[in-house]
């Protein structure tokens, strides 16, 4: 089997190869490992790769298998992690100067769940600083290109784990989803990202950007992946306080019982504050292609309405700098990462600090954490940042009422497909609304899963966004399999296949 | 030091011109196992930054996790200070940067503490009982531990580098609030003794701490403000922080009223500000002035779910109080039979439970109390060591004041037994026999040692035989030094006396 063939298998079809004993983790792992090699001078996807621990854990798993052990469904299966992530003895940096040389002492939950199940760890990906942008051009280490067109984002701020995947460079990746940051560039590189119920996926090991809104999800090339790598990543963490009890099941089943395409009786609600206006025209026409093609499956369809999502950025853009600024402040050079002092002057311990965080930050950081430090403020908090908590309860009152009334809840999942590199660089309001249909999901703590449904007319993928109750993380995937389903068939193969060829390196 | 000279108005002047107001903030460190939020160990004295975890350290992607034990244990204290304990309560952050302040903001409670709205009574020397009411206490993580290297003071000014050790930091904290304290005049600086130490007496009898003042476990920020009279409003308070002895806590309040009755004669403004204590010269110098905008940017604690302990837990915390220090203390102090100062003194040294035990395992409350607070203290101060840490239990004092009451040695063979006990040598009646301690209670041997004396010293020997009975202390010290301390003094008297009759 040669190596092009292993990097185009889906994580499920990899698993079934290993299984059978067809292929062993170490020609899996290295195919990927090679693909890096050959395509991501171009893409830039990852941060750091390290080939040595991930063939050694691919070793591991083959030995374990050839010993007959029983082994954990992706067993073998190498995977990236987003560099937010922590992981012991490799390089963290969540794509800031600041943290350019820390090495962890330690794994996050997740990090370890992937250990135990067998999974290789390819290397880390490339991010927006501390996951704040929408394009994954706030990285301190340059951005990631979007595999569909090297001049395009990649969507932010996770767009080195969607890249990856889309660039065949690893099968699955790990990203984090603060507010739309794995289904937004899911969407504009075409691959199916998952936001699991806040606290369904341990946050312990994950370098906060805003702890009431984070949450760590599967990047994949389809929803079964999506499913299967939920399962390996998902449950209760104690060490997590926020960490919902109960272990992660039943995704798997979900997505298979999908596949079946048939959702008689599901009511499907369409968001009317989702999808109007500022919504590109070809991203429109497909979610509405998408909407009949459930509808044709047995799916009923009407229109909700959630009028406080017209306030969700606003207060997304209040909680988050807010929690941001508290959980960067212990990036000062005092314990780890970068430590600058003063170029002249005392060396006191606030010059330090202020020098380090002048030095470590970018412009995105330094921007959020003054705003949300001002919304902190004694005198604004209640204007700011308890108003935005009030809207945040609205929110969650609205998504209340439409599951009421429907099992799940659709839109597009961004309102453009991928724009130039630099082109809103200088505008941050307009990239911020990039997330406004993802960043409702956050303030509930719902789930929500991307998946690509369509191209525009320069080819570029749109992503269809369902969103689920809380804990109801199973219907994405019965839902979201069975519009795959669809959409495969009627594309006869993956979005993905449409995507240019890369010119591979020598 | 204390780099400015106050003028001073005396004390006793100042209380007759001004109504002092007391306010005591306490902070006392929980004795549990683990820390607050993660699971290093709580140990004192440990090597520098050996008792931590990506928890206590801050490291990025670390997350706290409550420790049940340390909210149980500040329901107890909320409980033992007759407050309300919280149906649902939170943690927020107080967000402000330290190097020895890990994530650069300390986990704290801020609107919703655990106990609120509480009272406890105060009893000062002479008796007289002065309710102190509490507003609040509650839960939060202490800081790490800053060493300034190089200056000749050991502060900040002046140092050439500094040492963070935050072993210490995320230790679980309770901060025990008092609402304004009226009306204490002239008693003011007793009143601010009595209630700290009331509250370390009942940290300990909870067990919740050792409260241990010289490590710095319990630690008292003490506000005071004057006001022309008791009519007037509050006056603008000074905060003196991290005063930790009794004593300190006394002068601290002392010097503060005589500094701002200098301040307010001279028609100056007290200006809000926290302060630093003396030792040396008990003295208050200006720390951080108040104004410099100190905006914490308090905000609900994202990475935990807010607390709601349930109800059937806080009753069986509450049935499970032990007696309030203050009543066992009466109580003891009626069976005792002790004066008031020595009730005192054995509550200073820490030796209630020890002497109670000691009672329990038969030995007379007076005796007890020799014991523990005579040769075991000396004992416990030059080793420096707590009483209770020393290798002799309440058991071992009893059987010990059993012996001697039976005669079978005297005080001074009891404190050789004492030492054998302290040095390991096993229980007093095993050393006692190991070391052939025990009196010599055999006529013909004590009279050989007699007659030996006597003819040793004719002359003696003649006077008290011509009824002059002055240096019969001379043969009874030659026999006892004969058999080495172990005679029967009385007895050798009565045979002393026999044989020259």
């Amino acid at each position: 089997m040669s190596d092009a063939t292993l990097t185009r298998r889906t994580a499920a079809e990899l698993a079934a190869l290993l299984e059978g004993g067809e292929v062993s983790s170490v020609e899996v792992t290295q195919a990927h490992l090679d693909r890096i090699g050959a395509v991501d001078d171009a893409v830039h996807a990852f941060l750091h790769t390290d080939g040595a621990p991930a063939l050694a854990a691919a070793a591991a798993v083959d030995a374990a298998r050839a010993a007959g052990d029983d082994l954990p469904a992706l067993a073998g299966v190498p995977i990236a992690v987003k560099d937010v992530v922590v992981t012991r003895g490799q390089p963290t940096t969540a794509g800031s100067r600041i943290l350019a040389d820390w090495v962890p002492p330690y794994d996050a939950t997740l990090v370890t769940r992937l250990r135990a199940a067998g999974m290789p760890i390819l290397g880390k990906t490339n991010m927006d600083e501390f996951a704040m942008g929408s394009s994954t051009e706030h990285s301190a280490f340059g951005p990631t290109r979007n595999p569909w067109d090297l001049d395009r984002i990649p969507g932010g701020s996770g767009g080195g784990s969607a890249a990856a995947v889309a660039a065949y460079e690893a099968p699955l990746a790990i990203g984090t989803d603060t507010g739309g940051s794995i289904r937004q560039p899911a969407a504009v590189t075409g691959t199916v990202g998952v936001k699991p119920t806040y606290g369904s996926v341990s946050r312990y090991g994950l370098i906060a950007l805003a702890s009431s809104l984070d949450q760590a999800g599967p990047c994949t090339r389809t929803v079964l992946d999506a499913a299967l790598l939920h399962e390996v990543i998902g449950g209760h963490d104690p060490a997590d306080s926020t960490s919902l009890p109960g272990e992660a099941t039943g995704f798997v089943a979900a997505a298979h019982d999908g596949a079946r395409r048939d959702l008689t009786g599901l009511r499907v609600g369409v968001v009317r504050e989702l999808g109007g206006e500022g919504y590109q025209s070809e991203v429109r026409a497909a979610f509405d292609a998408s909407v009949e093609a459930l509808q044709r499956i047995g799916a009923e369809v009407v229109e909700v309405s959630c009028p406080s999502f017209d306030a969700a950025l606003a207060a997304y853009y209040l909680i988050l700098p807010a929690e941001a600024s508290s959980n960067l402040a212990k990036f000062d050079g005092m314990r780890y990462g970068l430590r600058v002092e003063p170029s002249d002057g005392p060396v006191t311990a606030e010059r330090v600090m202020a020098a380090t965080r002048g030095a470590g930050f970018g412009d995105e950081a330094k921007r959020r954490i003054i705003l949300g430090t001002y919304a902190l403020s004694a005198g604004y908090y209640d204007a700011y940042y308890g108003s935005a908590q009030k809207v945040r309860t609205l929110i969650q009152r609205d998504f209340a009422a439409a599951f009421a009334e429907v099992d799940v809840l659709v839109s597009p999942t961004a309102p453009t497909t991928a724009f130039r590199l630099g082109e809103k660089l200088d505008d941050p309001m307009a990239m911020y609304l990039n997330d406004v249909a993802t960043i409702p999901a956050n303030l509930a703590g719902i789930p929500g899963i991307s998946i690509p449904n369509g191209t525009d007319a320069a080819g570029l993928p749109t992503g269809f966004q369902i969103l689920a109750p809380a804990r109801e993380d199973a219907r994405l995937y019965r839902v979201g399999a069975a519009l795959e389903a669809l959409l495969v068939e009627s594309w006869g193969g993956h979005l993905l296949e449409r995507a240019p060829e890369l010119e591979v390196s020598a | 030091m204390s780099t400015q000279t106050n003028a001073l108005v005396p004390f006793d002047e100042a209380v007759e011109r001004y109504d002092p107001v007391l306010g005591i903030e306490v902070h006392v460190e929980l004795g549990t196992v683990t820390k607050m939020f993660d699971g290093a160990p709580v140990t004192f004295g440990a090597e520098p930054n050996t008792q931590v975890t990506p928890v206590s350290l801050g490291l990025p992607g670390a997350l706290p996790v409550v420790n049940r034990t340390a909210v149980e244990y500040a329901i107890r204290i909320g409980l033992a200070l007759n407050c309300e304990i919280a149906e649902l309560c939170r943690f927020a952050r107080k967000n402000y940067f330290y190097p020895d302040v890990p994530k650069n903001f300390q986990t704290s409670q801020y609107d919703e503490p655990i106990a609120h709205d509480g009272w406890i009574d105060v009893e000062l020397d002479d008796g007289e009982v002065v309710r102190v009411e509490i507003e609040r206490a509650h839960m939060e993580e202490d800081a790490g531990k800053n060493t300034h290297v190089g200056g000749s003071t050991g502060r900040l000014q002046g140092a050439e580098y500094s040492l963070v050790d935050y072993n210490r930091a995320g230790i679980p904290l309770v901060e025990i609030v008092t609402r304004p304290i009226p009306g204490t005049g002239a008693r003011a600086p007793e009143v601010a003794r009595a209630y700290v130490r009331t509250l370390r007496d009942i940290f300990r009898s909870l067990g919740v701490s050792e409260a241990r003042m010289e490590r710095g476990n319990v630690r008292a920020d003490v506000n005071v403000s004057l006001r022309p009279s008791p009519d007037s409003p509050l006056g603008t308070r000074t905060e003196t922080k991290n005063v930790n002895s009794f004593r300190s806590v006394e002068r601290a309040v002392r010097y503060e009223i005589s500094r701002q009755a200098a301040v307010l004669d001279a028609g100056g403004p007290v200006i809000q500000e926290t302060r630093h204590f003396h030792e040396t010269d008990g003295s208050t110098s200006p720390g951080r002035v108040k104004s410099d905008a100190e905006d914490y940017r308090y905000f609900p604690e994202p990475d935990l779910v807010p607390l709601a302990p349930e109800r059937a837990w806080i009753e069986e915390i509450r049935a499970s109080l032990p007696e309030p220090p203050a009543d066992r203390r009466r109580r003891l102090l009626g069976e005792w039979g002790f004066s008031g100062t020595e009730m005192r003194d054995v509550v200073n040294a820490g030796a209630v439970e020890l002497i109670e035990a000691t009672v329990v395992a038969g030995a007379a409350p007076a005796a007890a109390r020799k014991w523990w607070m005579g040769e075991l203290a000396r004992r416990a101060n030059a080793d420096e060591v707590a009483l209770e840490e020393l290798p002799v239990t309440p058991e071992h004092v009893a059987e010990l004041q059993a012996l001697v009451d039976a005669g079978r040695i005297n005080d001074k063979l009891a404190r050789q037994a004492l030492e054998g006990v302290l040095a390991g040598e096993g229980r007093p009646e095993e050393v006692v026999v190991a070391r052939g301690l025990e009196v010599v209670s055999d006529d013909g041997a004590l009279l050989e040692a007699i007659d030996a004396a006597l003819a040793a010293q004719p002359d003696i020997a003649e006077k008290i035989r011509g009824g002059n009975l002055g240096p019969v202390g001379a043969i009874i010290g030659a026999v006892m030094k004969a058999t080495r301390g172990q005679a029967d003094a009385g007895r050798v008297r009565e045979l002393v006396l026999e044989r020259v009759r």
